[in-house]
């Protein structure tokens, strides 16, 4: 016999109690920890994919559609800005870097991203297999499209005007790509990409008579085996067509964070384009998002705090139901402080099984959820990973079960033995 | 082997117990608290198993005043120096024979030993039944198993509240004959608190209670 032994007895001896105790308590700290995992996890991804772009620059509509459509690639873009004045802005002293985006097409649902090799070294993606484009119609896949579609090096891939397979509307079948080269999985957006030059998509979309196709490959081709006559951007330059042309946006990194406050300013104020920051711009997405977080987490708080509720009544009603035998434990030798440890130690293993049972709910459905996510959207979601705020909730749903314990304990070592064996003498 | 040192007790204003004498009781004794319900023999008895301070006097046993000790010093004391076998028995629903027994081991602070408790069960003829729940034996069982938990941590004072109400006169000596035997094992002093006038001859003294006062020895 110790403390353990006859706290599970009891808890045992009330099964449909202790069920309903555990799935409250399961339920809420599973909410929360869900929470928690999501969170941290789609933040992680978020932050991955805005990591050391410090502004984009896109044409004048909504910040946060321009942060989306040229950073997570999941809104339209604003529209296109003129190329000239996107090279004009590129020479500015305050940009380190700007990497042009031109979109318009997809595969399959995947969208072709006009760009340079920039953009693939800026998410760190390295190729697994073969080169980088060095001619027009050439694209580089990433991971997941790999994994999703079964393309694979020197395959043939027919696009599609527009950024969704649901809203594409023409194929593009006399222009197919050709698969040059597949990188590695990198966790970001990258890996749901096919890259391909700007000029390629210049090329696409350019009106263009049936059979004159031939022609306008070669004069583009000469042109991209010039290193010499390359732009700021990394594009190739051509006096006559240049003016015509246009991007959707450029990715910008600065050349120091003081620009941060400046350049966004003129931007906005003396050009015909936007600036908009993805740091600020996900905080804001999350914000809004926040409200809708708030309200779950408060939830999962209001099941915890039921579920305390719940174990303190369970308790209270299982000592009144138990005083004899806890009078009979004092006529035993029991002190009432060992009595008293009894109760807080029955309250504690009730809570205990509680939250492990929502620690186990909390990351298997996350892992589920997780599961069908990564096959759906670009998000690695998992439930295997343990966060250190679990073990502050952990604390503290133990904290609130012995809180919990607390009154009916404290009823416990008040009672009077013979009080009590008196009552039904 | 105890000493009751002019004890009373007044519970709400009423006196339920008046012993204005000095009575002392000897090492293997037996004793019987008689007298009609009401008289104050359970409050007696809490009295000498040291759950119920009296209002006035002082209770010695085994030469210790045991209301002159700390709660829990005198919990312990009593769980391991006193056996008491209440009325309605008290057994934990929730565990089993042998677990029983041995909370009076663990309780009471001593080395939880089922040797022991598998020799009481044998005496008081209750071998086989250790894993039995208290609601799966007879009366007469759940009787024998309260005894063998009171004498299980071979206390020097056996108690027992009404140990005969409700049993035919056969019934009632067997129990008495196994009271008397199970404090004669462990040479305990044994008192019984009863109303029950066919018992008395098997006392060699008495404390008679009355409403309230009165006693003889």
């Amino acid at each position: 016999m110790n403390l353990f032994k006859i706290s599970l007895a009891y808890i045992y001896r009330r099964k449909l109690n202790t069920l309903l105790n555990m799935v409250l308590l399961g339920l809420g700290t599973g909410i929360v920890i869900v929470l928690l995992l999501f969170g941290e996890q789609f933040e992680e991804n978020l932050h991955r994919n805005v990591q050391n772009i410090d502004v984009v620059v896109g044409a004048k509509g909504s910040p946060l559609q321009l942060i989306l459509s040229s950073v997570f690639h999941v809104d339209v873009p604003t529209g296109n800005i003129p190329l000239l004045e996107a090279r004009e802005l590129a020479k500015n002293r305050a940009v380190a870097q700007a990497i042009p985006l031109a979109l318009g097409d997809n595969y399959r649902g995947y969208r072709i991203v006009g760009t340079t090799s920039e953009y693939a070294r800026h998410y760190r993606a390295e190729l697994i297999d073969g080169t980088f484009w060095d001619a027009p119609y050439q694209v580089v896949i990433g991971a997941q499209v790999v994994n999703e579609t079964g393309l694979a090096l020197g395959d043939k891939v027919i696009s599609s005007h527009g950024l969704t397979a649901e809203t594409a509307s023409d194929q593009h079948e006399s222009q197919p790509f050709r698969v040059v080269g597949v990188l590695q999985p990198t966790g970001s957006i990258i890996d749901r990409l096919l890259l391909t030059s700007v000029e390629t998509v210049w090329l696409v979309h350019e009106p263009h008579e049936e059979g004159e196709g031939d022609e306008q490959d070669h004069h583009m081709e000469s042109h991209a085996d010039e290193d010499s006559a390359r732009d700021v951007l990394g594009l190739s330059l051509d006096s006559e067509a240049d003016a015509e042309r246009e991007v959707t946006s450029l990715l910008i990194r600065y050349r120091s964070p003081i620009a941060a406050v400046s350049f966004p300013r003129y931007v906005n104020k003396e050009t015909k384009f936007q600036a908009a920051s993805p740091a600020f711009e996900t905080t804001r997405l999350f914000a809004l998002l926040g409200v809708g977080l708030e309200v779950v987490r408060v939830f999962g708080g209001v099941l915890v705090f039921a579920a305390a509720l719940s174990i303190f009544v369970a308790l209270y009603n299982a000592m009144k139901d138990r005083r004899y035998d806890l009078a009979m434990m004092r006529a035993l030798g029991a002190s009432r402080g060992k009595l008293f440890v009894q109760v807080l130690v029955e309250g504690v293993l009730l809570t205990l099984m509680g939250t492990g049972l929502g620690f186990a709910l909390g990351h298997a459905s996350t892992e589920v959820i997780g599961a069908w996510v990564r096959e759906a959207q670009h998000i690695n979601l998992t439930g295997w990973i343990i966060l250190p705020d679990e073990f502050w909730l952990i604390g503290l749903a133990l904290v609130l079960g012995s809180v919990s314990a607390l009154i009916p304990a404290l009823q416990v070592y008040r009672t009077d033995v013979a009080q009590t064996l008196v009552e039904v003498s | 082997m105890f000493e009751l040192k002019h004890v009373g007790h007044v519970y709400g204003g009423r006196p339920v117990l008046d012993l204005p004498e000095h009575i002392e009781a000897n090492p293997g004794e037996k004793w019987l608290l008689h007298g009609p319900s009401g008289s104050g023999k359970t409050t007696l008895l809490h009295i000498i198993a040291g759950l119920l301070k009296p209002s006035r006097g002082h209770v010695h046993i085994a030469e210790q005043d045991i209301y002159a000790l700390t709660e829990t010093t005198r919990d312990r004391f009593r769980g391991q120096r006193i056996g008491i076998v209440f009325q309605q028995f008290y057994l934990l629903p929730v565990f089993t024979v042998l677990e029983n027994l041995l909370m009076a081991h663990y309780m009471a602070g001593v080395q939880q030993d089922s040797a022991r408790v598998e020799q009481v069960l044998a005496t008081l003829g209750l071998a086989g039944r250790e894993h039995a729940y208290p609601s799966e034996l007879s009366f007469g069982q759940q009787q024998r198993v309260a005894i063998a938990r009171a004498v299980i941590n071979r206390p020097q004072l056996l108690l027992a509240d009404e140990p005969t109400s409700g049993l035919d006169d056969t019934r009632s000596e067997q129990v008495l004959d196994l009271l008397t035997s199970s404090a004669r094992e462990v040479q305990a002093t044994l008192v019984v608190a009863s109303h029950d006038h066919r018992i008395t001859d098997s006392f060699d003294h008495c404390i008679a209670l009355d409403e309230q006062v009165e006693m003889s020895a």
